[in-house]
């Protein structure tokens, strides 16, 4: 048998998710390639979100949900028995669709993480505060008032914070849901074109509701619908012949 | 131009009910200055330093309420002491940790059920538990203990809201940075509900501090020369106080204007506590920007 | 396919227009070409200048259609089936122009001839010119309908076509090499028949962007024969 080297970061093998009573994702199977940038695009209520959440055990935190299947990252399944969800969070950030800096400085919000995870040295904390924030290309806005509070910042600027801080625990895969639905045009564009950037050294992958965003920054696109995953293909494919009508119905706005 | 009948009778219905809330906001700003007003008159003659400061003399007929404010203080201050942690922890359990569900639900139930028990009640509970069968008789430690039952359901309630009130955002950010969910208690969601926390509890010690019945059985002495060394002491308090010269003594009259000087000191302080909570939650309102 | 209820339907109306004037255009076309060949056969030198009068409609229409489809870019982004609709609307309009100019050329070839004795009956010629119509009809009804089969059959046509014209080559090199007074008439009718040619070549390329359009695949630069037969019937999976 040949061995090919495996580029997958991430994969989910036949998951099925229920919430309580209710099955919101079905038989799901992709893999998250390295260095890649996947979009999951959709109707509300299609299961997206809730993939996107399974892939770093978000969905522990709401009562009554059961997996199935596997989530395979690094040659674990995350689900594992002794697999600690705090230990899989720190190796698979997220970032949200509503900017959600805590109400502490600029260097706290970034510093929060690495501190509880045991970085205390100082020296360290600075350089790795200044890494996160230029990795976010906020540097340059923020290094002079470093010591004030998030909460001043505009909408797009909370945001890259936010991604500053998910960067700064030194994730390998950057989960994120509809990061730019709550910002103006020109964040959007910053943020988007920061996505394109950061997957150099990252997996991203991106729950949005707009087509044309996914179209624009991403190498793989999902598309689902009622919780099954109709059709994932490269961006490039899903946009100009997906090979399911779903989909292409779906994103020429032919639903419904 | 004429105004068709029906519109005019709308506009009657309008006035009158405007009318009707005009009126019922007047009798209560009315009766409650009136109240005032009257308690001021009759004891701000008493008050002055002394009065403050020095010990009852003449079988409590002259002299100061210096013991009964102390013992006021330091009943509060134990309630709180009891209350407080006892209280945010039960919130935390109740908001964050346990599994909403009928369990959840008995217990909400229960701790409003407490909240509505007359506190004479309490009186005879903190008797019943503290003060005969763990044998800690009447001392602060018993009455700041009923106390502090009094006002638990309170400062749970006023926790809860204050942990509900801590945006879900704030755990999600948190958890998803790999942080341990008791340490994003700890470091994101109490730090931010804490203002909160503390104008309800604020509240709490002002009806601490008012209330007569739970502390009569349990820690209030009719009268102690002696100021308390310690917990296992008896203490006078304010309320207890302004009963017994109101309704005990054998000079009911000529204490008058010590039993009205008291009660001004115990309003002006549980005024003046509810006006530290109203001031904070102010401040924090203006300040939160989430 | 099936047309499934758009959400927009401004949309949907823009994306439709679109259709009728391409429709419209080659309509206009196929009557040129009808009126120039007809003049050419009863030699009506005034039919033949009513076709390069009706030239400018058509080159209206492509400019009309050509904003159509930019605006629709523009402020819709269309992707997809919308995307290779566009793409095959904004191509389709070209070769219709260049249909429209070809026209034009052989009335005016017309008119020459028409001035001159006639050299041979025409054959070959009309059934040409029945051909190209053809070719320009399916093409579209192909376009309008979808229709990878029919668009696929206009793409075979063309080779027909083709050896009509060769054919007519020959015939008039031996007129031209007997009888040299001949050539200036050969030489006209040699360009008629070579436009006929190339209007095919452009109702081939329509069907071209049709096969596209429904399967994405592109086969512009392939011979009608090495096209695989069942390059219609990759059907996707639906369910």
């Amino acid at each position: 048998m040949v061995t090919v080297e495996d580029t997958r970061v991430i994969y989910v093998k036949n998951v099925n998710f229920y919430y309580g009573g209710f099955r919101a994702l079905t038989d799901i199977t992709m893999d998250f390639e390295q260095n890649r940038v996947t979009a999951l695009i959709g109707p509300s209520g299609c299961g997206k979100s809730t993939l996107l959440r399974l892939l770093n055990r978000m969905n522990d935190l709401i009562d009554g949900t059961r997996v199935e299947g596997e989530v395979i990252f690094e040659g674990n399944n995350i689900y594992d028995a002794k697999v600690d969800p705090v230990d899989i969070r720190r190796r698979i950030g997220m970032v949200f669709q509503k900017p959600n800096p805590f109400p502490k400085s600029i260097y706290n919000n970034i510093t929060y993480g690495p501190r509880l995870a045991g970085l205390n040295n100082r020296i360290d904390l600075e350089a790795l505060v200044e890494r996160s924030l230029r990795q976010a290309v906020l540097w340059d806005e923020v290094k002079d008032i470093l010591n004030q509070s998030a909460m001043m910042l505009s909408g797009g600027q909370q945001q890259r914070l936010c991604i500053a801080r998910a960067l700064a625990m030194k994730p390998d895969v950057l989960l994120m849901d509809e990061p730019t639905s709550a910002l103006d045009p020109i964040s959007t564009a910053k943020i988007e074109e920061l996505i394109q950037d950061l997957k150099k050294l990252y997996t991203i992958i991106i729950v949005t509701h707009n087509m044309q965003q996914a179209a624009r920054i991403s190498d793989m696109t999902g598309f689902f619908y009622i919780g099954k995953l109709i059709e994932f293909n490269a961006t490039e494919k899903i946009f100009t012949k997906p090979d399911h009508k779903q989909t292409e119905d779906y994103i020429t706005g032919r639903f419904g | 131009m004429a105004i068709p009948s029906t519109m005019r009778w709308r506009y009657f219905k309008e006035g009158l009910f405007f009318a009707l809330v005009r009126l019922s906001a007047l009798v209560i700003t009315v009766s409650l200055g009136g109240l005032l007003l009257y308690i001021f008159l009759n004891g701000f003659r008493t008050v002055n330093w002394a009065f403050l400061t020095l010990p009852p003399t003449d079988s409590m007929t002259k002299g100061g309420i210096m013991p009964a404010i102390l013992g006021t203080f330091y009943l509060t201050l134990g309630a709180i002491a009891v209350a407080l942690p006892l209280g945010i922890m039960s919130a935390i359990y109740l908001t964050e940790y346990a599994k909403q569900g009928p369990i959840v639900r008995i217990i909400r139930i229960g701790v409003n059920c407490l909240a509505g028990v007359p506190s004479i009640v309490f009186g005879l509970f903190g008797l019943g538990l503290f003060v005969v069968f763990l044998q800690f008789g009447s001392c602060i430690l018993s009455g700041a203990l009923t106390l502090g039952i009094l006002i638990l359901p309170t400062i749970i309630g006023a926790s809860e809201e204050a942990l509900k009130g801590v945006p879900q955002t704030f755990r999600e950010a948190s958890l998803a940075l790999g942080v341990s969910k008791w340490q994003t208690i700890y470091r994101i969601v109490l730090p931010n509900a804490l203002p909160g926390i503390l104008t309800g509890s604020i509240l709490g010690i002002g009806r601490a501090a008012g209330e007569t019945a739970p502390i009569m059985f349990t820690a209030a002495a009719f009268y102690t020369a002696k100021l308390p060394s310690s917990i296992l002491d008896e203490v006078m308090a304010l309320p207890f106080h302004i009963y017994v010269l109101a309704t005990a003594g054998t000079h009911i009259e000529e204490t008058r204007p010590i039993q009205y000087g008291t009660v001004l000191v115990l309003v002006g302080l549980v005024l003046g506590v509810d006006l530290i909570a109203i001031f904070i939650r102010s401040f924090i309102r203006k300040r939160k920007r989430w | 396919m099936d047309e499934i209820k758009r959400t927009s339907s401004h949309y949907e109306r823009e994306l439709q227009d679109i259709k009728q004037n391409i429709l419209y255009a080659g309509v206009l076309t196929e009557m040129a070409i009808q009126n120039v060949v007809v003049a050419l056969l009863e030699r009506k030198s005034e039919l033949a200048r009513k076709v390069i009068d009706g030239d400018k409609e058509i080159d209206k229409l492509d400019t009309e259609i050509e904003e159509q489809c930019i605006r629709l870019l523009a402020l819709r982004q269309p992707i997809a089936r919308d995307l290779r609709f566009i793409t095959t609307a904004i191509k389709i309009n070209g070769h219709l122009e260049r249909i429209g100019d070809m026209a034009v050329n052989i009335a005016e070839k017309v008119l020459q001839l028409n001035e001159v004795p006639q050299l041979k009956p025409y054959i070959d010629l009309p059934r040409m010119g029945e051909i190209a119509r053809e070719m320009i009809r399916g093409s579209l009804d192909a376009f309008v309908r979808e229709e990878c089969e029919l668009a696929n059959h206009i793409r075979r046509m063309d080779s027909t076509i083709d050896t009509l014209n060769e054919q007519i080559f020959r015939e008039l090199l031996t007129f031209m090499l007997e009888d040299t007074r001949t050539v200036h008439r050969a030489l006209l009718i040699m360009q008629v028949s070579k436009n006929l040619e190339r209007i095919a070549d452009h109702a081939k390329g329509i069907a071209d962007m049709v096969v596209y359009m429904v399967t994405g695949i592109n086969v512009r630069h392939q011979w009608p024969g090495d096209t695989s037969d069942n390059i219609c019937d990759e059907k996707r999976d639906d369910s």
